[in-house]
């Protein structure tokens, strides 16, 4: 029973790490009904840019390599870069396909996958990076102690980051004006164009908002894992969390990711070994597969009813 | 209109003079390298150190015996596709064709395994590729150099003999292989099976899929069994984690073996200090302090040539392994140079005699300045391996530590095993193997 329960936290908290890169593919689907395919490419971009920019901030500065101020400065600087990236991909790739198919616009996001990550190697090379936030990957030793559970201290970081983050995005969207015209925005463009909402500043706004989840998230990767081209997998986590959760839920994201989480890693656990084992890479897949069938919106989604 | 056919047509008439005036005494390789996309770092170091080490033959040496090295990169994303395209691109570039195929990939290995045998271009896989083709009677074209992934299995079971005291001693123990699950990774198996039943110890085998970029469960279950090693037998974004988790599960770093792609400063600096104690094969070693790479920073980089963009990772594990391409590849030109003419280009099957002919004994090591840097080489016409030999290394927390000499595998049992897999692929090919004995 003690093994199950650690199997199931871990779960459950890997689960709030594919949450953290599904809220970046929520928030665009929602503001403009595009799956972004790009969205692992730019947590790599983000997080590639905030560990360059604290490599080279201490040459140029002549601050303390590893100091506060560098690390903060970092992350500005890497966010105003995720803003440009998000203003110039909507003046460059969006804008010219308005009205445009939505199989167009994504596809478009697939040509911007890899204009990301040649843009983020040209500019800061390929070489992998270590990145320390200052949070350590080992079991709280209390539990380990008197329950000989593992929990990692770095993983319930992370859980806190997502919670903290589906909290700023849940005010951002239910009490902010603009968080009301990104609903408007949502819910049909030429309704909300018709009442004089502008669209396009609207989706600078959420590729905005959706590079600055792509930080945190490649931040937080990063930390785990090391700043590598890796990173850009993150997305394929992803993925079936927001077949499960709904496309456009950010509270679906983290739902979803939490049932994908736990479950891919008590499958791996207890029926891995009866098929030969490495079953977490498809495994979410089979699930959002069957779930799918049951309920194609989501547990969060919109359902889509069309009048005929 | 006319301007365009100007420009074309000039860019044509100097194609044509670059080459010819290219073509004269000079020998061409071709690099199917991987500088951008999920590998690049170690890439970009395996083949900087690699163009490095010819650019010091032409720089110190004049070329080989007066013949230049020439070479161009072909860009393959690690992806087998590119890779067949590159070969194909490369495969008649210089004055006699691109003399030596090495894919640096085991899946493009495979693409191509009948191509070059078409072609006649040797093909060297070194530290990775299709483990039986070291029997060369059946792969006369391919050479798995230095030591596969079976000899490599087998070392790494005797370094745990000798930490434990004995051979002996491994019997009752159980060792955990932590696997990429791949055609790569599932290559660990059939050797890993063979020595357990030899030595009497428990092979506990655990999947992980690929990118491996999270295995929780897996650790959880290396946990539970409570193994006293763990074979780590990684790629790419899995070998970090796994340092990590391994950290996180409290196993012993020191209990963690890598294989030699899980060996790198690209796998321990992302892992921060988890990786601290952490121990990993290799067929070359990590380190600036050899006179061959000291010979590179003074003809190549003291003349601004250098390929490293980073000059901080000349002496890098994955730099000092395109170092040992280097070396292998010019000194089988220089070898067959012996037997076809010295001073002249060859083509790829007169220098597929020099590697099949290669002897880089103590002596050779000493001269080219990298005695302990790869291990003693002969190559025959059966055995296109060699030594089979591994040495270990210890990640103190800032870079690698040689901690052995140079570690022998099993050789009997592992040669066993690949005279009897090539064998049963000539019979499925329908190959008749050659007979060593009629060979010069």
């Amino acid at each position: 029973m003690q093994f199950f329960i650690e199997v199931l936290i871990g779960g459950l908290l890997s689960g709030v790490m594919y949450a953290l890169v599904a809220l970046g593919f929520v928030l665009i689907y929602k503001a403009s009904g595009v799956f972004n395919f790009a969205q692992g490419a730019m947590v790599f971009f983000a997080a590639l840019t905030f560990v360059g920019f604290q490599e080279v901030l201490p040459g140029w500065l002549g601050l303390e390599a590893g100091s506060n101020m560098v690390f903060w400065l970092a992350f500005l600087l890497a966010f105003i870069a995720m803003i440009v990236l998000g203003i110039a991909t909507e003046r460059i790739v969006l804008r010219p396909l308005v009205n445009q198919p939505h199989i167009t616009l994504f596809m478009a996001t697939i040509g911007l996958t890899y204009l990301v990550e040649g843009i983020a190697q040209m500019v800061w090379g390929a070489n992998v990076r270590g990145l320390d936030l200052g949070i350590v990957d080992e079991p709280i030793a209390w539990l380990m102690d008197n329950y000989e559970i593992g929990v990692s201290k770095f993983d319930l970081f992370a859980a806190g980051v997502a919670a903290s983050l589906v909290a700023l995005l849940a005010i951002l969207f239910q009490y902010t004006k603009v968080g009301r015209a990104l609903r408007a925005v949502a819910d049909d463009h030429q309704a909300a164009l018709s009442i004089g909402i502008p669209l396009q500043t609207i989706w600078r706004v959420v590729w905005a908002v959706a590079g600055f989840v792509a930080l945190v998230a490649g931040m937080i990767w990063g930390a785990r894992n090391g700043v590598q081209f890796a990173l850009t997998f993150t997305a394929l986590k992803a993925l079936p969390v927001l077949i499960l959760g709904g496309f456009t839920s950010v509270p679906g994201a983290i739902v979803g990711g939490l049932i994908i989480g736990a479950s891919e890693k008590l499958a791996e656990v207890y029926v891995g070994p009866m098929v030969g084992g490495g079953i977490e890479g498809w495994f979410p897949y089979m699930l959002a597969l069957a779930f799918l069938l049951v309920r194609p919106e989501g547990l969060f989604g919109e359902k889509h009813i069309d009048r005929v | 209109m006319k301007l365009k056919h100007t420009i074309l047509l000039g860019a044509a008439v100097a194609g044509l003079l670059g080459s010819a005036v290219a073509s004269a005494d000079e020998q061409f390789i071709g690099l199917p390298s991987y500088r951008v996309g999920p590998y690049a770092s170690g890439g970009s170091g395996l083949f900087g150190g690699w163009i490095d080490y010819m650019q010091l033959i032409n720089e110190r040496d004049g070329g080989v015996n007066g013949v230049k090295l020439t070479w161009e990169e072909c860009e393959t994303e690690y992806n087998n596709a590119r890779g067949v395209e590159c070969y194909e691109r490369l495969k008649k570039k210089g004055s006699t064709g691109n003399s030596v195929f090495q894919p640096v990939s085991t899946g493009i290995t495979y693409s191509v395994l009948d191509k070059v045998a078409q072609d006649k271009i040797p093909m060297v896989t070194i530290g990775y590729g299709r483990t039986d083709a070291a029997d060369g009677r059946v792969f006369p074209w391919v050479f798995p150099m230095i030591t596969t992934y079976w000899s490599q299995a087998s070392a790494i079971v005797n370094f745990m003999g000798q930490k434990e005291g004995g051979m002996d001693k491994l019997k009752g123990k159980k060792i955990g292989l932590l696997y990429h699950d791949s055609a790569y990774g599932k290559e660990s198996h059939a050797i890993m099976d063979k020595l357990a039943a030899k030595h009497g110890f428990e092979v506990i085998k655990i999947a992980v899929a690929h990118p491996g970029n999270e295995q929780q469960s897996q650790w959880l279950q290396i946990r539970q069994a409570k193994p006293d090693y763990v074979v780590l037998w990684g790629w790419g974004v899995m070998n970090p984690t796994a340092i990590k988790a391994a950290a996180k599960t409290g196993f012993p770093r020191e209990k963690l073996i890598g294989v030699w792609w899980s060996g790198a400063e690209e796998d321990t600096i992302p892992a921060g200090p988890a990786a601290k104690g952490f121990i990993a094969a290799g067929f070359n070693v990590a380190g600036a302090n050899y006179p061959v790479v000291a010979d590179i920073k003074k003809h190549v980089y003291g003349k601004n040539k250098g390929n490293m963009e980073d000059k901080a990772r000349v002496g890098s594990v994955y730099y000092n392994r395109g170092v040992v391409h280097g070396i292998i590849t010019v000194e089988a030109i220089r070898k067959a140079q012996e037997k076809y003419g010295k001073g002249k280009a060859l083509t790829g099957e007169q220098v597929r005699w020099g590697f099949e002919n290669l002897n880089l004994d103590d002596a050779r090591l000493k001269a080219l300045g990298a005695t302990g840097f790869m291990p003693p080489l002969k190559i025959t016409c059966a055995d296109h391996e060699g030594p089979g030999k591994v040495k270990f290394q210890q990640w103190d927390g800032a870079q690698w530590k040689v901690i052995t000499d140079w570690v022998d595998s099993d050789r009997p049992l592992v040669r066993g095993m690949i005279e009897e897999s090539a064998a049963a692929y000539a019979k499925e090919k329908g190959i008749k193997p050659r007979d060593c004995s009629k060979e010069s």
